[in-house]
């Protein structure tokens, strides 16, 4: 499919970047010049300044959207799941529901495993945030926040604290005290602050920075101790609605998605968009970074899940079916990543293959949409959370 | 990147914007798909023999098997 056409009287290395292709005889400052029409398109795409229109610079957008897809599909030489065709296929799994947690009121948004592997946190619609004992049931604190939707919460990682926030545009941090008595509220620290809702938030290494998206568009690095804002992530053109560090061994790297449908990865100490992934037909509602730290797959209202491979730049994968019609609001990986966990709006898990790319098996129990999915830092459990106001942990 | 939310920035800004970060992506290094492939694979069989969720672990060895948490009255 051609933008344009023209006489190719020439053909041969180009003057600029030395590819033998059909060439355009030009004149650059006076000088006759011979470059291939990609170099042709670069160059005329510098001096942006004068007559730009908003057709001229969608038509600029459009024609580089469709180099960058050739320049990627260059690279496209098999699937994964071809690649994947002659190991073995997962043997049958036997995960069951091994606990339910009872206790919010509403809606349940979100969760988050502690490091020690049996606490978690749960966000709910009534404005409480819950920290459990996932072993014996018992609820260890309960927190009311000052909103309702606490879309967010997060653990920190040395498990002395929580960070939570939702409709109050904010990200408070909460430390956890021994003493049952005491009363947590009291001690609430505001450290991030957007100018709409906190959609999702993660304590860096330490417990003493946070990363935020919100439906404000932005992502954003905060230091706790003084709420200051570190670093600020712009390049969403509509909400951000979930954000994933990359495993610590892999260097400092995020990815995020949104309502643009754009999945994007940053370098936390530039601020820069390094990647852009953009295949999904709706909403992101969850992205996550595979264990390898090479990839990450992304969930979406359009009913599918998708692996991107961030050293070939390109989606490597889509888990999909006919049957599946409903949005996925969440996923994770298991600890080998062979299998890909995913929370539906039909109100159930479904275990994907990775690299196979089929469903080997599905979680049914929840009564709602399930609304967040996670597996526990060792690998042992998964534990959703749902629209039916129950957690369930699931071995 | 004068670091603005998209809501504040013009149609045309908006679209400038995204033809710059276009322009940058252009040229990013990559690597065929069928090599990065076969890595993960070798990633994920390093690791499936140990993956709680794929193997099970014993019931004596699971925390979630037996009693659904009780407390014990000593």
């Amino acid at each position: 499919m051609c933008d344009q056409t023209f006489m190719a009287i020439t053909f041969g290395p180009c003057d600029n970047c030395s590819t033998t292709s059909p060439l355009m005889n030009i004149y650059i400052k006076n000088e006759p010049t011979n470059y291939c029409s990609f170099c042709v398109e670069m160059m005329a795409c510098q001096g942006l300044l004068k007559g730009e229109t908003l057709a001229s610079l969608k038509n600029e957008s459009e024609s580089l959207k469709k180099k960058l897809e050739e320049e990627r599909a260059k690279l496209h030489d098999v699937e994964l799941h071809q690649v994947a065709e002659k190991i073995e296929v997962v043997s049958a799994l036997s995960i069951k529901t091994r606990r339910v947690l009872k206790g919010h009121g509403n809606k349940v948004l979100c969760m988050d495993w502690c490091k020690d592997k049996r606490r978690l946190v749960s966000s709910s619609q009534d404005g409480k945030v819950i920290v459990w004992d996932g072993f014996t049931l018992n609820k260890e604190h309960a927190v009311p926040m000052p909103c309702t939707w606490v879309m967010a919460c997060a653990y920190a990682p040395s498990g002395c604290a929580i960070a939570c926030g939702g409709l109050d545009n904010k990200c408070s941090v909460y430390p956890l005290s021994l003493d049952k008595n005491e009363n947590l509220a009291a001690k609430k620290k505001s450290v991030a602050m957007h100018t709409n809702y906190l959609s999702g938030c993660t304590f860096t290494n330490s417990d003493m920075q946070i990363l935020t998206s919100s439906g404000d568009g932005t992502c954003a690095l905060w230091d706790v101790e003084s709420g200051q804002l570190l670093q600020s992530f712009h390049g969403h053109t509509a909400d951000v609605l979930s954000l994933d560090l990359a495993p610590s061994e892999t260097g400092n790297t995020f990815v995020s998605g949104g309502c643009d449908k754009k999945a994007n990865v940053w370098d936390m100490r530039s601020g820069q968009n390094v990647q852009s992934f953009e295949t999904h037909e709706s909403d992101i509602n969850c992205v996550k970074y595979y264990p390898s730290g090479d990839a990450f797959a992304s969930a979406s209202d359009d009913a599918t899940c998708r692996l991107y491979d961030l050293r070939a730049d390109r989606e490597v994968a889509v888990y999909q079916k006919d049957s599946i019609i409903f949005g996925v609001s969440s996923l994770d990986f298991s600890l080998s990543g062979r299998l890909l966990f995913g929370g539906y709006n039909d109100y159930t898990i479904n275990i994907w293959d990775v690299l196979k790319g089929n469903r080997v098996s599905m979680l049914f129990g929840h009564e709602n949409r399930v609304s967040t999915v996670k597996v526990s830092p060792d690998g042992t459990s998964v534990c959703s959370a749902s629209w039916d106001n129950t957690l369930r942990i699931w071995a | 990147n004068t670091g603005r939310m998209a809501r504040d920035m013009t149609d045309k800004e908006i679209l400038k914007m995204e033809l710059d970060q276009l322009k940058k992506e252009v040229s990013t290094p990559r690597t065929p798909v069928g090599a990065n492939c076969q890595e993960t694979i070798s990633f994920v069989e390093g690791l499936a023999a140990d993956d709680p969720l794929i193997k099970g672990v014993p019931d004596d060895k699971n925390p979630y098997k037996g009693d659904k948490g009780g407390c014990i009255i000593t």
